[in-house]
């Protein structure tokens, strides 16, 4: 993104052009990008397909919040019971065929 | 007659008529193509930018559907640290810090960095590092990287072991200064595969090579090389963010792969980058103050989307005070800041930011 205060950066980008992180399905989208090399289009088409969303959905964060919840991958909101870090990353892993390198590690260490 | 109030590259207000922003929009792009060799925006792409630039709202966005991955550089320095790294001094640690971006700015992705945030001073402390990394990671759901500088300036007089160029070049000692910089450019490239091949142990999911090539052509071969070796030894997934647009030849010789560093612009870079294995590509347009924000914005756009249309890779353009059209100066305006992104992604077609 790029040098700048909180609010000049990370806010005003998020706001005009960021996925939503995991207020939406921004990392599951990033995901295959950094992990698969995938560009943008191919990225949301095969995280859409996977969740059964059109790509648009991705960035709805109506939709998105109640198809994490019931996914059990982390929501954006403090909820008691959910799946946080690791536990939802293991989820995410398993939801998009990833291996998570962090959730790799605590699988080895559980053998 | 009806004027609009923009901004020049140095932030400051200025007010132009439509018939000025569309000339500096045409200029700007003209810039561009003639320095990269490029094609300059289309017509439609130039009416486009003159139309975003003539719009009364205060922030823009991009269409629905239309939103990019964001990455992050510098970690949470703007938020703990201090002026130089544009920081607000608020006292929370890295691991918290990272925790508001990903939960309160909704990042999609993060990455934790040292405040001094070169890999040459990472080095010795990077069980701390690692801790750190640990600890965030048990903490956080989005992709996390490690970021750090290659920062090849650091391993010269008066900082480093070698001899510094800046001092042997004006003396007219080439040869002294060209064998300087590849020494340093050795320790540089061992430094940043110890750094990754460190944080690839405890679980991190990628390494940011951030501000590439500052020093010039020396210090983009020893990120090249470490790309190479890093690829090839972990699964990390890598990023190479640029410094400038253009690769400082400050050796002048060094080649990657059968060509040469110096000289090279965006679209070039990006096909040496992916040669050497990494996933994804941060382009830099660098701003000039002394133009407005329509010329800059629409100049970093062609280089943009000339790289865009080069790379098989994800490409995320540098959007950060001073680089892709964003002023240059410290509270950058959010009406221009806004502008430049969408034009990244609209024009440029980024896949992310």
């Amino acid at each position: 993104m790029g040098s700048g205060d909180p609010f000049g950066m990370p806010v005003s980008h998020s706001l005009a052009s960021g996925m939503g992180g995991i207020r939406t399905a921004g990392d599951l989208v990033a995901r295959m990008q950094l992990h698969r090399k995938m560009r943008l289009p191919e990225a949301k088409a095969f995280v859409a397909a996977k969740l059964g969303l059109s790509p648009v959905e991705l960035s709805d964060e109506v939709v998105m919040r109640e198809l994490r919840e019931e996914l059990d991958i982390g929501v954006i909101t403090s909820v008691p019971g959910a799946s946080k870090a690791l536990a939802a990353k293991a989820r995410i892993g398993r939801l998009l065929d990833l291996k998570i390198n962090s959730v790799e590690i605590l699988k080895e260490k559980m053998k | 007659m009806t004027t609009i109030r923009t901004r020049m590259g140095d932030g400051h207000a200025v007010e132009m008529t439509a018939d000025e922003i569309r000339s500096d929009v045409v200029a700007g792009t003209e810039d561009a193509a003639d320095r990269g060799r490029i094609p300059a925006l289309t017509e439609q792409e130039c009416d486009w930018l003159v139309e975003l630039f003539c719009r009364s709202d205060r922030v823009v966005g991009v269409d629905q559907g239309h939103e990019v991955v964001l990455t992050d550089d510098g970690s949470v320095n703007a938020l703990y640290g201090a002026q130089s790294s544009s920081g607000v001094g608020v006292p929370v640690s890295r691991e918290m810090g990272i925790r508001v971006y990903e939960r309160a700015f909704c990042m999609d992705s993060m990455e934790v960095g040292h405040p001094d945030y070169s890999f040459k001073p990472v080095r010795p402390i990077v069980a701390l590092e690692q801790q750190a990394m640990e600890s965030t990671l048990l903490s956080t759901i989005v992709p996390m990287y490690y970021g750090a500088m290659p920062n090849l300036a650091l391993y010269a007089r008066p900082d480093g072991p070698f001899p510094n160029p800046a001092d042997l070049l004006p003396m007219g000692k080439i040869d002294e200064a060209r064998a300087a910089q590849e020494e340093a450019g050795e320790y540089c490239f061992r430094d940043m595969v110890y750094v990754a091949k460190k944080m690839w142990e405890v679980g991190a999911d990628g390494i940011n090579f951030d501000t590439t090539a500052s020093a010039g052509d020396v210090e983009f071969l020893a990120t090249l090389r470490a790309v190479e070796q890093v690829a090839g030894s972990t699964g990390l997934t890598i990023e190479v963010g640029m410094a400038a647009e253009f690769v400082l030849g400050m050796h002048g010789k060094v080649a990657y792969q059968g060509t040469r560093l110096a000289g090279l612009y965006p679209h070039e870079q990006v096909k040496l980058v992916e040669a050497a294995g990494a996933h994804v590509f941060g382009p830099v347009v660098n701003t000039n103050t002394r133009r407005s924000t329509a010329w800059n914005v629409s100049r970093a756009a062609t280089f943009v989307k000339a790289c865009s249309e080069a790379a098989t890779i994800p490409v995320h353009a540098n959007v950060g005070i001073g680089v892709g059209g964003v002023p240059m100066c410290e509270t950058p305006p959010v009406s221009m800041v806004t502008r430049a992104g969408v034009a990244m992604v609209e024009i440029g077609k980024a896949d992310g930011l």
